[in-house]
């Protein structure tokens, strides 16, 4: 088993371990130690309802924060700095006297334009190099292994720190970041269901026919392997919003004054004793993103597993 | 045994050497000019030309690769270019502190996370099971520095029982820097938590639906005696390697931690010098990063051969 650090680095094989594992034998044991499995599933359900529920609430709030705000998220207030929440500043106000309800919701924005950017970045330079290594083997393939095998033991935020902060910060610098720290890892995952659907059938018949080896690719293969596709999206989105999350609080990526929840807990933390609220507010809102999505993740896996 | 270390001490060299070399090829396509760096923009051309000459920055990438090499080898890491001070005391005081805050959240988050997927593994399916799995699962995917600064809020502001910057004074005895360093060492423990019960929970699972402990309850053993010496050894293997990587995944939360509590550790240090283009510190710290991380993949690997004699002999 090749054992991932957690975070942004991926669990390898161990999901078919983790969920819905077979019911199996009938051997006492397993009886004794298996109770009712309706009401775990139960809880299961309502975990991915909510999570899909948060989830599509923040997309609202990043699409439409401009309407919802209730007041503008970068319109300084100097007569009330880093007042305490009350009915006029439901969450209180930060050291510039701006509206901390008002930032929480445009600071989904970035967030969610640099991990799903990042995301389908990975899967499409990902599948492009799972499908060749895949299915044409020998020396790409190595050389494609090897670096998953080097990429999957790096810390990512370690290489990603050390080149945004030599290379440049901004946006863009991190969206590329995260997709090539990430595509070695959906490579992999590409290739070992090539690997399958390659031997099947329709590819030699393919072949056969006179197919080119890249209509085969793309055109054959790539449509029987999309559900593992799907479920390493899912889950590479998950670890793409930890990643966003931690070097725009590593102040790596985009600068003030965005409303971005890492960059606003970096710039607010110097305030924690006298307005906690400050940091509080976009922690608890990127946490409660973080939870949604992987909970809802959790269900497109299941929903696809069976 | 012995070839089975050599073996892999054998991969662990060349891998370092392969860090060093991608570290400093990338401090050398960074902008940036070591002589205008030290000696600030109003220095003439001629100046700088002098000082890169003194330096030996004019010399060809390879020279400089190889003379940078055999200096650090000998254990001359040079000076910090911003800090002007020798490189290799305090960036091996920084890699004390920060073991120790590792240290820290190890010793606390290895046997409660075991004993948890255990007894998740053992209720497959069952409501305990499930929100172990859950909210692991959750905990894992939370950044260090949102669960960081909630427990800072909740602990160090509003309880107040931890400091809200975790530098113990230089005097103090062991307690209190245990004490100043659970708050930091928290966020860390929180995404170990996660990954860690995991493993062990799909590897009690599987061990469980095995046929030796299918034998063995049938031949009547008690299952708490079938659970501790029969199940727990074979279940936990996997996640003893991967309790091995985590302390390499450790020191990337480090960066974020030690942020976070202004802790002066080995992670804060790579962010500053990496921010500051610091570029001798910037590789120090780097190549000591991956020097701990591959020793720590080996002692796990060493610790499964030593627990699995089937690892042991099949080389």
């Amino acid at each position: 088993m090749a054992a991932g650090p957690a975070g942004p680095v991926p669990p390898g094989g161990d999901d078919a371990a983790m969920g819905g594992a077979p019911a199996g034998g009938v051997d006492a044991a397993a009886r004794r130690v298996r109770g009712r499995p309706v009401l775990g599933r139960l809880i299961r359900n309502a975990a991915v309802l909510a999570g899909g529920a948060v989830v599509v609430f923040w997309i609202f709030a990043a699409l439409e924060w401009r309407v919802i705000t209730p007041y503008d998220p970068f319109a300084v207030g100097p007569a009330h700095p880093l007042a305490s929440p009350s009915r006029v500043h439901w969450l209180g106000t930060d050291d510039l006297g701006r509206d901390v309800l008002s930032r929480v919701l445009a600071g989904a924005a970035p967030g969610l334009t640099i991990a799903p950017a990042a995301t389908l970045l990975s899967l499409l330079g990902g599948t492009t190099i799972g499908l060749v290594a895949g299915f044409h083997r020998g020396l790409v393939d190595d050389v494609l292994m090897r670096l998953v095998d080097a990429v999957m033991s790096l810390p990512v935020i370690i290489p990603a720190t050390v080149v945004l902060a030599l290379v440049g910060r901004s946006t863009t610098n991190v969206i590329l970041a995260i997709a090539v720290l990430f595509s070695p890892l959906v490579a992999r995952t590409v290739r070992s269901a090539v690997l399958v659907e390659r031997e099947r059938e329709y590819v030699d018949a393919a072949r056969l026919r006179g197919d080119r080896s890249l209509y085969i690719m793309f055109f054959e293969i790539l449509p029987n392997v999309t559900s593992p596709l799907i479920v390493e999206g899912t889950v590479r989105l998950g670890y793409a919003v930890f990643t966003a999350g931690t070097l725009s609080f590593l102040q790596l990526g985009i600068q003030p004054p965005s409303p971005d929840w890492g960059l606003t807990v970096a710039v607010e933390r110097a305030f924690v004793q006298i307005a906690p609220w400050t940091v509080l507010a976009p922690a608890l809102a990127l946490a409660s993103l973080i939870i949604g999505v992987n909970l809802a993740a959790d269900g497109v896996r299941r929903a696809l597993a069976e | 045994m012995a070839r089975f270390l050599l073996r892999r001490l054998g991969l662990v060299l060349p891998a370092l050497w392969l860090v060093s070399v991608l570290i400093f090829a990338l401090a050398e396509i960074v902008p940036g000019d070591v002589a205008r760096t030290i000696l600030g923009p109003y220095a003439t051309p001629d100046q700088a030309a002098a000082l890169r000459h003194q330096l030996g920055a004019d010399r060809p990438v390879p020279v400089r690769y190889a003379a940078w090499l055999g200096s650090f080898v000998i254990g001359r890491w040079g000076d910090s270019m911003v800090l002007h001070r020798p490189v290799r005391p305090f960036v091996l005081a920084r890699l004390g502190n920060s073991l120790t805050l590792a240290a820290i959240a190890l010793v606390c988050v290895v046997p409660i996370s075991l004993g948890l997927g255990v007894v998740a593994g053992l209720n497959e399916d069952r409501p305990v099971d499930t929100a172990i799995s859950l909210i692991g699962l959750s905990l894992t995917a939370i950044p260090e520095f949102v669960s960081g600064v909630i427990v800072l809020v909740v602990f160090g502001v509003q309880l107040g029982w931890f400091p809200i910057i975790a530098q113990p004074p230089p005097g103090a005895g062991p307690v209190e820097r245990i004490h100043d360093l659970l708050l930091p060492s928290i966020p860390l423990m929180l995404v170990l938590f996660g990954y860690i019960a995991r493993m062990a929970r799909a590897g009690m699972v599987e061990v469980m639906a095995s046929d030796y402990i299918r034998t063995a309850v049938l031949k009547g053993l008690p299952l708490r005696y079938v659970i501790v010496r029969h199940a727990l050894r074979n279940a936990l293997l996997p996640t003893i390697t991967v309790i091995g990587s985590q302390v390499g995944w450790l020191v990337g939360g480090l960066v974020v931690v030690e942020t976070l509590f202004t802790y002066p550790g080995l992670g804060k240090l790579i962010y500053d010098s990496a921010v500051g283009h610091d570029v001798p510190v910037l590789e120090a710290t780097a190549l000591l990063v991956a020097a701990i991380f591959m020793l720590s993949n080996l002692t796990a690997d060493l610790l499964v051969a030593m627990l699995n004699p089937r690892v042991r002999y099949s080389d």
